[in-house]
C-alpha cells in the first residue's frame, strides 16, 4: 500500500469542500495531479494543491492507496466521500460529511467530527476517536437510506439524530448519545455505552437499540416484554428487553409481527 | 430578425408528408418561409434528421404540486445539480427539475412546446409564474374541472350552457388551455374518505355520477368550439383490472363528434393509458391489457391517447388524484404530501422507484411500449412518461431507443430479474414493430399539435408555421449499429430553433428565445346566472375575493399567444 501525506499549509477562508479527498479520487496519481484535484472554497471552483502540501504517490487502485491529513482541517468538508477502499487518517478534527456515502475501506478520524459523517454509508470502517456530531450515519435531508452497511466506532459522544432511517450496518457509541437517536429505523444496531436521551427510536419499524447506562425518557411507543440476558462486546449482564415503536407500521414474517428491539442495561 | 438556412439535412414531416427527403428549410421572422435571402445563416444539417420542434401534450411541470415535491425531496437535487454554464443558469433535480433546468432540458432533446397538464385554477397565479421562469419553450397549462363544485352542480342537471360559460370565464381568468379532468368525482370523494373507483360511483352530497361528469364536459368542450379536446385521467388509474373502467370511459365518448375550427378531429384525449390498461386482480396475476385498449381506440377515430411510459426511474409521483397517492403510500411506505384545493381539486405527492427487479415494476414498464407499438394511427397516440410520475421526461430519448429499436427491448427484457413474469403477462416480446422516423415525428410532433388545436402553428415544418426546428445527430441512411446510438442522438440536439431563435447549438443553450404563454380566449355571451353563482361562492365559500383571483397582466403572463375562440353564436 502506497501513501500520500497531506498537510494543511494554506488555510482556507470560508469552508472547503474537498470531495476529491479520497483514495478513489487519489488512485493513480502522482503529488502533482493529487494537487491539481477539483474543490470548491465557498462557491468559487479551486485545487487541492492551493491548500495543501502534498507528499508521496499514490497506488494504482483505491485498495492499495492510503492517504494521511494533517495540520487544521476543522474547515474542510466531505473527507472520505464515496470511497470505496483503502484508508484514510484524519489527524486532527474535521467538518461534515466525513466518510459519507463510502462503500468500503478504512477511516480514522483522531480528533472530532462535525454532523453527517458516515450518511448512508454502505460500507466499511468509520472510526472516531473524538466526538462525532448529529446526523451521524443518517440519512440524507429528505431521503429515507440511512446508513445500510459497515461499522462506525465513536469513542466519544455523538450528537442527535444518529442512525435515523438506518436500515443496516451498526454504530458503536462508547460515550453518551443526544436526542432522536435511531428515529425511523429499518434496520441495523446501535450500541450507546453511556447514556441516551429522549426520543430514543421514535416511530423505528425494525432493528436493534442497545443502552448501557441511563435513558432520558422512554418512548411510550416502546412496550416493555421482560428481561434478558445478553451478552454485549464482552459484557455479560441483564437488560431490560421492549419492543417498538408501536405507533409506526411493522412488517410481518413467517406469520410473526416484527418490532424494533431495545435492551436497557439494569 | 435574422435569416436561417438549414441545408441538406434529412426532413421528416408529417404535415407535409416528407419521409426523410434531402431538403433545405428556411426561417425568416420566426416562421418557416419558402427561401430566404444569400445572407441567410447557413447550417449544415448533412447526415442530420431535422424535424420540426417536438410537443409535449402532458407534463406536470410546473405549479404548486411541482413545487411541493421539489420542497419535500431535497435529496432529488442531491447530486444532479448543474453549476452555471454560459448562457445557463445553474440548475438541479433529477424528477422535479428547477423551472430553468426543465426549459434547457426540453430545448437541448429538441422539445419547444410543452403542457402543464393539471393547473388547480385557485393557484393559478403560482403555475404562471413559474411558467414564466421557465426559459425557451412555450407553455400552456390545463386547469383542472373534473371534480370542481360549479361543473359538479351544473352538470347534476345537465346544465350545458352554464358549464360551457363557466369553462369559458376558468379558462380566462386563469390563463387556461384546456378541460383537463382528474379522477373525475373521486377527487370530491376523497375530502369525504371516499374514492370513485367506476364510472357509475356516485360523488357524495353532490349525487352525480363520473359517466355524468365526463359526457357533460365532452359536450361543454364541443359546444364552445375549444382547441384542444377533453383531456382525462380516468377514474380507477392503477389498479389491477382498471383497463375495464377505462373502456367504459372512453365509451362515454362514443357518438360525439369534434365541432372546432382548430382541425382537431377528437372529443377526448386518454392520458398515461399505461396506468389505464391494467388487468389481473390483484399484484401477484397483475396483467397488460393494452390489446384490449388500443384494440378500441383503434376503432374509435374520435380518440387520441398518450402512453405514460414507464422508464425505470427513481421518480416523485404527482397528482391530483388525491385518494390514489394515498393508496401508494400505504404499498410503499415512502413519504406523502396531500393538499387541498378549497371548491376545486385537491393533489397527493410520492416518491416511487420503478426498480427493474419488482415484476410489476417490468410489466408496467412493457405495456408503456405495447401501447404505442400496437396502436395502428401515430397520429393518435403520443409519447409522454406523464412526467415526473412514470419517469422524467428527459428519459424520452431512451424511451424511443426502445420504440425505434427491438434489440434495445430485448436487451432490457434480459435485464429484468423477472423476465420470465414479464413475457407470460405481456405482449412485448413478440411485437417486432420497430417505429420508423416518420412515425417518431407523428408521435411526437404533428400528432400531439393537431390534438392540441396547435396543427396551423407548429408540430410541422410547412411554410407560414412557427420555425420550431430540431436538427439531430442522427443519419437515417445509416444502418443503426448500436441502440445506445439513438438515445445519444435524441439526447442532445445538434441545434434547435424555437420561433426563429436558434437556442441550442451542438448541445449547449445559446439563447433564452422568446417564450411564450400559451392560452385559450373563449367569447361567450353574457351569462348573467353564471356570473352571479360565481360571485355568490366567492363570497360565501371561497378564502380569497374574486378581486384577487385572476392571474392578470404582465407579471404573470409576460408574453401571452391566445387562441382566439368565438362561442357567442
Amino acid at each position: 500500500m502506497e501513501t500520500v501525506t497531506i498537510t494543511m499549509k494554506n488555510a482556507p477562508a470560508l469552508y472547503l469542500e474537498a470531495d476529491t479527498i479520497s483514495p478513489d479520487a487519489f488512485a493513480g496519481k502522482n503529488a502533482a495531479q493529487i494537487a491539481e484535484l477539483p474543490a470548491f472554497e465557498g462557491n468559487v471552483p479551486t485545487t487541492l494543491g492551493k491548500y495543501f502540501e502534498i507528499s508521496g504517490t499514490a497506488g494504482a487502485t483505491a485498495a492499495d492507496t492510503k492517504i494521511v491529513v494533517k495540520g487544521d482541517v476543522k474547515k474542510v468538508k466531505y473527507l472520505g466521500f464515496k470511497m470505496s477502499a483503502g484508508e484514510l487518517v484524519i489527524e486532527g478534527s474535521t467538518d461534515l460529511y466525513v466518510g459519507a456515502w463510502m462503500t468500503g475501506g478504512k477511516i480514522l478520524a483522531k480528533g472530532d467530527v462535525a454532523a453527517f459523517a458516515g450518511l448512508a454509508m454502505k460500507g466499511g470502517e468509520l472510526t472516531i476517536e473524538g466526538n462525532a456530531g448529529n446526523y451521524l450515519g443518517a440519512a440524507y435531508r429528505g431521503d429515507w437510506r440511512g446508513m445500510s452497511g459497515g461499522k462506525i466506532l465513536v469513542r466519544g459522544n455523538a450528537g442527535s439524530d444518529i442512525g435515523m432511517y438506518m436500515t443496516g450496518g451498526e454504530i458503536v457509541v462508547n460515550g453518551n448519545v443526544d436526542v432522536h437517536a435511531m428515529t425511523h429505523a429499518e434496520g441495523g444496531k446501535l450500541l450507546v455505552k453511556g447514556n441516551a436521551k429522549s426520543k430514543l427510536g421514535g416511530q423505528m419499524v425494525k432493528g436493534e437499540v442497545i443502552i448501557f447506562g441511563s435513558i432520558d425518557t422512554m418512548m411510550p411507543g416502546f412496550k416493555p416484554v421482560g428481561e434478558v440476558a445478553l451478552e454485549v462486546e464482552g459484557t455479560r449482564a441483564m437488560f431490560s428487553h421492549f419492543i417498538g415503536d408501536m405507533g409506526e407500521r411493522h412488517p410481518k414474517r413467517k406469520g410473526e409481527t416484527v418490532y424494533a428491539n431495545l435492551y436497557k442495561k439494569i | 430578425m435574422s435569416e436561417y438556412l438549414i441545408k441538406n439535412g434529412h426532413v421528416f414531416d408529417p404535415v407535409q408528408g416528407i419521409k426523410g427527403d434531402k431538403k433545405d428549410i428556411a426561417i425568416k421572422d420566426g416562421k418557416i418561409v419558402d427561401k430566404v435571402g444569400s445572407g441567410a445563416k447557413v447550417i449544415d444539417a448533412k447526415d442530420k434528421t431535422v424535424m420540426a420542434g417536438a410537443v409535449e401534450i402532458h407534463a406536470h411541470i410546473a405549479g404548486p404540486k411541482v413545487n411541493l415535491g421539489r420542497i419535500y425531496r431535497p435529496e432529488d437535487k442531491l447530486f444532479s445539480c448543474t453549476p452555471t454554464k454560459g448562457m445557463e443558469r445553474m440548475g438541479g433535480g433529477a424528477s422535479i427539475p428547477t423551472t430553468f433546468k426543465t426549459g434547457y432540458e426540453y430545448a437541448k432533446m429538441g422539445y419547444t412546446t410543452a403542457m402543464e397538464a393539471a393547473m388547480p385554477p385557485l393557484f393559478s397565479r403560482h403555475v404562471h409564474e413559474e411558467i414564466r421562469d421557465t426559459p425557451i419553450i412555450d407553455e400552456g397549462a390545463f386547469p383542472v374541472f373534473g371534480n370542481n363544485w360549479f361543473v359538479l352542480e351544473y352538470l347534476k342537471n345537465h346544465e350545458i350552457e352554464n358549464t360551457a360559460a363557466y369553462i369559458a370565464w376558468m379558462l380566462r381568468v386563469t390563463k387556461g388551455y384546456a378541460v383537463k379532468v382528474v379522477n373525475p368525482g373521486g377527487t370530491e370523494a376523497w375530502g369525504w374518505g371516499l374514492n370513485c373507483l367506476s364510472i357509475n360511483d356516485p360523488v357524495p352530497y353532490f349525487d352525480i355520477t363520473p359517466a355524468e361528469i365526463v359526457k357533460g364536459l365532452i359536450e361543454a368542450n364541443e359546444y364552445l368550439g375549444l382547441p384542444h379536446s377533453m383531456h382525462i385521467h380516468p377514474n380507477n388509474l392503477g389498479n389491477p383490472g382498471c383497463y375495464e373502467t377505462t373502456l367504459d370511459t372512453l365509451r362515454l365518448a362514443e357518438g360525439f363528434k369534434a365541432k372546432n375550427k382548430f382541425g382537431r378531429e377528437q372529443v377526448l384525449h386518454l392520458t398515461h393509458t399505461q396506468f389505464h390498461s391494467y388487468g389481473g386482480t390483484t399484484w401477484g396475476d397483475f396483467e397488460s391489457k393494452a390489446k384490449e385498449v388500443t384494440d378500441y381506440v383503434n376503432k374509435n377515430k374520435n380518440i387520441t391517447i398518450d402512453t405514460g411510459n414507464v422508464t425505470l426511474d427513481e421518480t416523485t409521483t404527482m397528482t391530483a388524484d388525491g385518494p390514489f397517492e394515498h393508496h401508494l403510500t400505504g404499498l410503499n411506505h415512502l413519504k406523502w404530501a396531500n393538499v387541498d384545493v378549497e371548491l376545486e381539486t385537491a393533489a397527493g405527492v410520492v416518491p416511487y422507484i420503478y426498480s427493474p427487479n419488482i415484476s410489476v415494476c417490468a410489466i408496467q414498464w412493457a405495456i408503456g411500449l405495447e401501447i404505442p407499438l400496437m396502436m395502428k394511427d401515430p397520429m393518435r397516440c403520443y409519447i409522454t412518461t406523464d412526467h415526473p410520475n412514470a419517469g422524467p421526461f428527459t428519459r424520452y430519448p431512451r424511451v424511443i431507443k426502445w420504440l425505434m429499436s427491438r434489440k434495445a427491448r430485448e436487451t432490457q427484457i434480459n435485464a429484468f430479474k423477472h423476465k420470465d413474469k414479464v413475457l407470460s403477462q405481456t405482449a412485448i416480446g413478440t411485437l417486432d414493430r420497430e417505429l420508423s422516423l416518420y412515425e417518431l415525428a407523428q408521435m411526437t410532433r404533428a400528432g400531439p399539435a393537431k390534438s392540441l388545436g396547435l396543427s396551423a402553428v407548429c408540430g410541422g415544418l410547412a411554410p407560414g408555421m412557427d420555425a420550431d426546428v430540431a436538427v439531430y445527430n442522427f443519419n437515417p441512411d445509416k444502418p443503426v449499429a448500436d441502440p445506445e446510438d439513438i438515445e445519444k442522438a435524441f439526447s442532445r440536439c445538434a441545434a434547435v430553433f424555437k420561433s426563429g431563435v436558434q437556442v441550442v447549438s451542438n448541445g449547449d443553450i445559446i439563447s433564452n428565445g422568446h417564450k411564450r404563454t400559451l392560452w385559450v380566449n373563449v367569447k361567450t355571451k353574457e351569462n348573467p346566472q353564471v356570473a352571479r353563482d360565481i360571485a355568490e361562492k366567492f363570497v360565501k365559500y371561497y378564502s380569497m375575493t374574486q378581486n384577487n383571483y385572476e392571474a392578470l397582466g404582465h407579471h404573470f403572463v409576460p408574453n401571452p399567444f391566445a387562441l382566439e375562440v368565438d362561442a357567442t353564436n
